[in-house]
C-alpha cells in the first residue's frame, strides 16, 4: 500500500480585508479591529493563510429593551439603562467590538431624535476604545436620518453602518462614503442577493474593503441550515476568486437566538430543553459555532457567557493539533 | 471513487461477443459505469475483474451499522464535502459516555436511554451509550456493560477498553449480539483487538494520537488486512482546529482520492471539561463529518441544541422543509386576536411566526398547505390561491375561536384579496406587509380588531 498524501486546497481568491476602527484622521480608537483576509476554508491553516481571527461583537442598545429574554435582563442588570457602560462592561468582558443598536430613535420606542443618537454615538466612543458598528432603529425612513446623521458628526471613526439594504443603499453609502465610515450590506440568505448589493455599492464608489456583508441568518432550529449553506457558498465563490463576494460576513446571532421560544421562555417549556439559564447560551453558542465554520468573520452576541465561550472556541480554533 | 467506462472496459474481455446484450464491450462498459446494467451479465467476465471492479465501485465512504434492533443506527455512505452539493445522509450518532467504575453508571445509563425531545413532529433521541474501561478488570468491565444494557435496554453501546481480553469478556456475556461499536484498535494492541471485533462480528474504530491522518490509514488498512469489514476512524486530535483539519482530510481523502483505508465513517471524541466547550467541539463534529459523535455532559440544554442542530444540517436542501398546516396561536391569544395567514414553507412560517412573536401581539397565524412553497412561488404554482386560503380558513374552526371576521394576507398576494373576500362571504380581508420584518408595525399601527 502506498502510503496516503494529505490533500492540500489551493484557491486562486482571497476574502477582502476589511477594517473597522481608526486612529487617525478624526478616528479616536486606540485600537482597530481587522478581518478577512483568508486564502481557505474556515480555519484550515494547514493550507491557506488565515491573518486574522473571526471577531466578536457584544451588541449594546441605547435604552432598556424590556423585551429581551429574561435571562439576557438577568446577565446585564442595570447596565441595560446605560449604553456607555454596558459598552465598557462588554470590553472588560473581551469583546473585539461594540454593536450599538440606536433603537430609541425608531417611532414606536421613543421616537428620539438624531441629535439623541449622535450624542449616544459619542458618548459609547468615549466610553470604550474598540471600533463600534453602529445600527440605526430599523425602520427605512428613520435609520437613514439618523445614520446620516451619526456618520457626519462621527467622521473618520472608520465606523460600521447598518444596516445597508436594497431599499436604502444609495444614503447610507453616502453617509459612509463621504465621512470615512463602512457600511454593512444585508440581504435575505441568497447569494445572488448578497454580490448585487456590493456591485450596487460599489457602483457608488465605496471601495469594498468599507464593506461588510451579513447574509442574514436564521437562528438554529429556525433556518440555521440556509444561512449555512449561502454562507458557504458565498465563501466558495469568494475563495474562487469572484470579487463581488468577497466581502468579510457579519452574523446577528445574539438577536436570532434570543428572540426564539429556546432563549425566552423559562417555564411551561419541556424538560428536556433544559434550564433557560442554559438553553439560552447553548443556543447563541450552537447558532454561532455553526456560522463560524461556514465562514463568519464577525458574531454580534448577546449574552456575557456566550461571549466567554466563543472566545475559547476562537483560541482554540486558530491554534494547532 | 465510482470507475469510469474506460476503466471497467480495460477489465472487460474485449471479445465483443454481444451476450450481454450491447453491440460492444466498450458500450457494456459505458453503461456499466451509468449504473445502467449489472456486471453478471458478461458470462466471460474473470473472478479478478469482478474483484476489482466490486471494489472499485463500492461507495466512498462505508455505511456503517452499530446496534441491532430499533436503535440501531447507520452512519456513513455520504458523498459529498457540503450539503449544497448533495444531502448529507446519515446523520452522526450522538452518543453519551459513561467510566465503567462510575457509581452512578445505571443512572446515567438510563437518563441517556430516555433522553427524547420533540421538534417539528419528530422525537430526536440519543443514539448510543460509551461504556469507558476504568480501572477494574475484564470480568469488572464485563459486569459494568452488562449492568448499563440492562439500564437502557436496545440502545446501542460503544465498548471503550484498551484491554482487548476486557472487550472479549464483555462481548462474550451476552453484548456480542447487540452489534455494539469497540473503540479502539490502537498501534499497541490491533491484532488482539481485530480478533475479538472478528470474533463477535461488531464494527471496530481504529484510533491513532494528534491527528496522524497517515499513521490511521495505515491502521486501518492492518485491520481491515485481518478480517475485520466494518471500521471507524477515530484520529485522535483534542482540538478544535485539530478535529476540524483531520476530519476535512479523512473526507476529502475518502471522496476525492478514492482512499480505501479512510472510507470509513468518522469517530469524534468531542468530549470537554464544561458543556458549553463540549456543545462547540460537537457543534462542529455534526457540521463537519463525523459520524459518531461522543459527549461527557448530560446537560438537557446541550443536548436539546445538538439533536436541532443535526436535524438543520441533514435536512436536504433539495426538498423545502415544511410545518404542519394548521392554526397556531402565538402569545396569549384572545377573540380580539389578529388572524394573519401564511404558507407552510420552514423558513416562510419561522420569519413570520418569528415577527410576530417579536411584536408582542397575540395573534393566530394559519398556516395554509402550500405543499412547502413560499408565498409568492406558492401562489405561482397556484398552490396559495384565494380557493385555498377560504378553505385553510373553513377548515381550521378559528371562525369559533375569534369574534371579528378579518383576515390579514401577505402583501406579496395582495392581488388575492378581491377573490377571497368572494370565497369568504362575510369577511374582510386586509392586506398585510411584503415582508415578515414590516409586520410588527403592521399589527401596531393597522390592526384594529
Amino acid at each position: 500500500m502506498s502510503a496516503v498524501e494529505i490533500p492540500a486546497e489551493k484557491w486562486p481568491g482571497a476574502v477582502r480585508e476589511v477594517t473597522l476602527g481608526s486612529s487617525y484622521g478624526g478616528g479616536t480608537r486606540a485600537s482597530t479591529v481587522t478581518v478577512g483576509g483568508e486564502t481557505t476554508l474556515p480555519f484550515l491553516a494547514f493550507e491557506g493563510s488565515i491573518p486574522h481571527r473571526p471577531a466578536l461583537a457584544m451588541e449594546v442598545v441605547d435604552m432598556r429593551p424590556e423585551d429581551w429574554s429574561p435571562e439576557l435582563q438577568d446577565a446585564w442588570g442595570d447596565l441595560l439603562d446605560d449604553a456607555a457602560g454596558w459598552a465598557a462592561q462588554a470590553v472588560e468582558l473581551g469583546a473585539d467590538l461594540i454593536a450599538l443598536k440606536l433603537r430609541s430613535c425608531h417611532p414606536d420606542q421613543g421616537d428620539r431624535s438624531c441629535e439623541d443618537a449622535v450624542k449616544t454615538v459619542d458618548r459609547v466612543l468615549a466610553a470604550v476604545s474598540v471600533p463600534l458598528i453602529v445600527y440605526g432603529p430599523g425602520t427605512a425612513d428613520k435609520d437613514n436620518e439618523v445614520l446620516v446623521a451619526v456618520a457626519e458628526r462621527t467622521k473618520g471613526e472608520q465606523l460600521a453602518l447598518g444596516l445597508c439594504e436594497e431599499k436604502n443603499y444609495r444614503t447610507i453609502v453616502a453617509a459612509a462614503l463621504g465621512n470615512g465610515h463602512l457600511v454593512i450590506a444585508q440581504t435575505p440568505i441568497d447569494v445572488n442577493l448578497a454580490k448585487q448589493l456590493n456591485i450596487l455599492i460599489s457602483d457608488m464608489g465605496l471601495p469594498l474593503e468599507r464593506v461588510l456583508m451579513d447574509p442574514n441568518t436564521g437562528a438554529l432550529g429556525y433556518g440555521l441550515e440556509y444561512t449555512y449553506s449561502v454562507m458557504e457558498r458565498l465563501r466558495m465563490a469568494s475563495l474562487m476568486g469572484d470579487s463581488m463576494t468577497q466581502q468579510p460576513m457579519v452574523c446577528g446571532v445574539g438577536e436570532e437566538a434570543w428572540r426564539q421560544k429556546e432563549g425566552r421562555a423559562a417555564t411551561d417549556v419541556p424538560e428536556a430543553w433544559g434550564a433557560l439559564a442554559e438553553r439560552g447560551v447553548a443556543w447563541e453558542v450552537s447558532t454561532a459555532t455553526t456560522l463560524l465554520e461556514a465562514g463568519a468573520d464577525v458574531l454580534v452576541l448577546r449574552h456575557p457567557g456566550s461571549l466567554a465561550v466563543m472566545r475559547e472556541a476562537l483560541d482554540d480554533l486558530t491554534k494547532g493539533a | 471513487m465510482a470507475p469510469t467506462g474506460l476503466e471497467i472496459y480495460k477489465l472487460l474481455p474485449k471479445t465483443n461477443c454481444k451476450e450481454c446484450g450491447f453491440p460492444t464491450c466498450l458500450a457494456f462498459a459505458m453503461k456499466l459505469a451509468q449504473k445502467g446494467t449489472e456486471l453478471d451479465k458478461c458470462p466471460y467476465v474473470s473472478d479478478e475483474a469482478k474483484t476489482a471492479l466490486d471494489a472499485a465501485s463500492a461507495p466512498p465512504i462505508k455505511l456503517v451499522t452499530i446496534g441491532a434492533g430499533e436503535r440501531a443506527f447507520a452512519i456513513g455512505n455520504e458523498v459529498a464535502m457540503f450539503r449544497h452539493e448533495k444531502t448529507f445522509y446519515h446523520q452522526p450518532g450522538l452518543v453519551a459516555r459513561v467510566k465503567s467504575d462510575d457509581p452512578a453508571l445505571a443512572e446515567v445509563a438510563a437518563r441517556a436511554g430516555g433522553y427524547e425531545v420533540e421538534r417539528v413532529g419528530m422525537t430526536l433521541r440519543l443514539d448510543g451509550l460509551a461504556v469507558e474501561h476504568a480501572g477494574g478488570d475484564a470480568a469488572a468491565y464485563a459486569a459494568a456493560v452488562a449492568a448499563a444494557r440492562a439500564a437502557a435496554p436496545g440502545l446501542p453501546l460503544v465498548l471503550m477498553s484498551a484491554d482487548a481480553a476486557a472487550i472479549d469478556a464483555a462481548l462474550a456475556g451476552g453484548v456480542a449480539a447487540d452489534k455494539p461499536l469497540v473503540h479502539a484498535a490502537t498501534a499497541a494492541n490491533w491484532q488482539a483487538m481485530a480478533e475479538v471485533a472478528k470474533k463477535h462480528g461488531c464494527p471496530l474504530a481504529v484510533r491513532v494520537e494528534g491527528g496522524d491522518v497517515v499513521a490511521l490509514a495505515e491502521l486501518s488498512d492492518q485491520v481491515h488486512g485481518a478480517g475485520v469489514e466494518d471500521i471507524v476512524l477515530d484520529a485522535g486530535t483534542s482540538t478544535l482546529a485539530g478535529d476540524l483539519a483531520a476530519f476535512t482530510q479523512l473526507r476529502r481523502l475518502a471522496l476525492k482520492k478514492g482512499a480505501r483505508a479512510l472510507g470509513f465513517p468518522i469517530f469524534s471524541l468531542s468530549a470537554a471539561p464544561t458543556w458549553q466547550a463540549e456543545l462547540v467541539r460537537a457543534t462542529q463534529a455534526v457540521a463537519k463529518y463525523a459520524g459518531v459523535v461522543v459527549l461527557d455532559h448530560l446537560e438537557p440544554a446541550e443536548l436539546y441544541a445538538l439533536l436541532t442542530l443535526r436535524q438543520n444540517i441533514y435536512t436536504d436542501p433539495q426538498k423545502p422543509i415544511q410545518v404542519e398546516p394548521g392554526l397556531y396561536e402565538i402569545g396569549a391569544v384572545t377573540a380580539d386576536s389578529p388572524l394573519l395567514i401564511t404558507t407552510n414553507f420552514s423558513l416562510t412560517y419561522f420569519s413570520v411566526s418569528g415577527e410576530v412573536e417579536g411584536a408582542g401581539v397575540p395573534s393566530y397565524l394559519l398556516v395554509a398547505d402550500s405543499d412547502g412553497q413560499s408565498v409568492l412561488t406558492g401562489w405561482a404554482a397556484g398552490k396559495f390561491d384565494a380557493e385555498k386560503i377560504a378553505k385553510t380558513v373553513k377548515d381550521s374552526g378559528v371562525e369559533q375561536k375569534i369574534n371579528h371576521k378579518k383576515l390579514v394576507i401577505p402583501g406579496h398576494v395582495a392581488g388575492l384579496s378581491g377573490e377571497t373576500e368572494e370565497e369568504l362571504p362575510g369577511w374582510q380581508i386586509m392586506v398585510g406587509p411584503r415582508d415578515a420584518v414590516d409586520i410588527p408595525s403592521y399589527l401596531k399601527t393597522v390592526w384594529s380588531a
